[in-house]
């Protein structure tokens, strides 16, 4: 049963992801005036990418990148629960809680970063450099608001986290979901936090020197793994959902906003975006923090 | 009735989807995927670069033909060489064309790739392009607008998808004579050497 429950979970996550990429080039293309490639581009690219044959070697650890940060994304979303029921849909979230997923979320990229390290490629080299100094200060706001939602729910399971919320937490706590929506953003690769794979500055930074296959590989990873952390956020911040067409609202109105904020503004340099991270958001949640405690 | 713009966009498309011959159901697939999605490497090797950005941004807008711009040969499918080559850049052409994977296709703009244009008896150019690599496409031109490479692509997605477009197995099946070409006009060293200060060695001051 549980099986099955994970083969379904990975199945919709593949679908929505790719469905979510499709729309975000179709929105954006809109956003600058264009008639934008159909909703189906980004599966078909990474259809003919897996189509493709492979030319570059640098040993086993390069492959290996791919596949640890394929593997965390998938395992990302085996422990976060889709519905707030509990019933279906649930994954392994019974045997692991947040503090896993929090780990979980770093292990793809830190994984990668290995891999593309040996690859020697500068721009690689260089954005992982840029992700890594980005990393702390986006952890920074995000693990507050979490920790601050963990303790004053009383749980540190993300169904029950879920369940509690008879108003939604972003609505009582709204310091908090700010705080976490700015790292969301960042997490989303969306501007202005988007320094690791800045297009003209890195040249797609550390995806440079994959092709074919892996390259394949590293796009439904990120399909997958953003279609996971929507539904995180969505679980602790919105509510979560109780039926499909509620969760599919809800992950799609919070991927709309995120992509509108990333067409409006333009990139951030690293330092300017750890340091905006570091004071603006982080601020924010420590004061909703304080504010949060104060009222309970 | 469509009109404008919807319009054309359907005789572009129209034109993708028209009758095709295929082994099997499988080779179908696979071609339509390869034809969809074409990641181009805009290399931009003389005039006719000034063409490429029209052509991907908003004015004329190729991804919604499926084509995108790629960041690194590594991930592209499609080199533009855009206009004359002369012997230096083609080193470099030369050394991206061969670190992109199979399937590649060269797409050649303007009428210096053809035979040497307006530089057919410059002293540092090549003349055809055709030599030295394998070309998929040319856009004839001096240069061709937007509305050319365009239709330049769409005939390129055309042969991917009707499995015609396998220059980069020609250029493997005869890789002495392209490479003899080479050698004639680069010597027997075609990598541009990257250790080296550029302007003491490799074709510099």
């Amino acid at each position: 049963m549980i099986l099955l429950d994970l083969v379904l979970m990975f199945i919709i996550a593949y679908t929505f992801g790719f469905l979510y990429y499709g729309l975000y080039r179709n929105i954006t293309a809109r956003f600058q005036r264009r008639f934008g490639p159909p909703v189906y581009q980004s599966f078909v690219d990474s259809i003919k990418f897996f189509l493709k044959e492979d030319s570059t070697s640098h040993g086993w650890m390069f492959y290996l990148g791919p596949i640890i940060m394929m593997s965390g994304a998938v395992m990302t979303l085996f422990f976060i629960p889709l519905f707030n029921t509990g019933e279906s849909f649930k994954g392994l979230s019974e045997y692991g809680n947040l503090f896993l997923v929090l780990y979980l979320l770093v292990l793809g990229p830190l994984g990668n970063a290995l891999g593309v390290g040996v690859g020697g490629n500068p721009f690689g080299v260089m954005g992982v450099t840029r992700g890594l100094t980005r990393l702390f200060a986006l952890e920074m706001p995000f693990y507050i608001a979490v920790i601050a939602i963990m303790s004053l729910s009383g749980s540190a399971d993300i169904t029950t986290i879920a369940t509690e919320q008879t108003t939604m937490n972003a609505i009582i706590y709204p310091l908090l979901f700010i705080g976490a929506l700015f790292s969301f953003i960042g997490m989303m690769g969306q501007s202005p936090f988007d320094v690791v794979g800045a297009p003209v500055e890195v040249y797609s930074g550390p995806a440079s020197e994959f092709s074919g296959k892996f390259l394949a590989l590293l796009m439904s990873q990120s399909a997958i793994f953003t279609f996971a952390k929507l539904v995180l956020m969505v679980d602790l911040f919105l509510g979560g959902a109780s039926g499909f067409i509620e969760l599919i609202t809800k992950t799609f109105i919070l991927f709309l906003f995120v992509i509108a904020f990333g067409s409006l503004y333009g990139r951030f340099k690293t330092p300017q975006s750890v340091d905006f991270l570091l004071k603006v958001p982080t601020i924010i949640s420590i004061v909703g923090l304080i504010l949060a405690t104060w009222s309970s | 009735m469509e009109t404008g713009f919807l319009q054309e966009q359907r005789t572009l498309e129209g034109d993708l989807n028209s009758k095709t011959s295929h082994k099997n159901s499988v080779d179908y697939l696979m071609n339509w995927f390869r034809s969809r999605s074409i990641f181009v490497l805009a290399y931009g090797t003389g005039c006719g670069a000034i063409e490429m950005p029209p052509t991907f941004t908003s004015r004329y807008d190729a991804e919604r033909l499926g084509i995108r711009g790629a960041a690194t040969p590594r991930q592209a499918d499609v080199i533009i060489v855009s206009g004359y080559c002369s012997y230096k850049t083609l080193r470099r052409i030369i050394r991206t064309y061969e670190q992109m994977s199979n399937p590649k296709y060269l797409l050649a703009l303007g009428s210096c790739t053809i035979n040497g244009g307006m530089y057919w008896d410059s002293y540092n150019t090549i003349k055809k392009l055709e030599d030295y690599l394998p070309v998929d496409m040319y856009v004839s031109g001096c240069m061709p607008r937007p509305e050319s490479i365009l239709e330049g692509f769409i005939a390129l997605q055309k042969d991917i998808s009707n499995g015609k477009a396998s220059s980069w197995q020609k250029y493997e099946d005869n890789y002495e004579f392209y490479r003899k070409n080479q050698e004639a006009v680069l010597g027997k060293t075609v990598e541009p050497s990257y250790e080296a200060d550029w302007y003491l060695y490799d074709g510099g001051l």
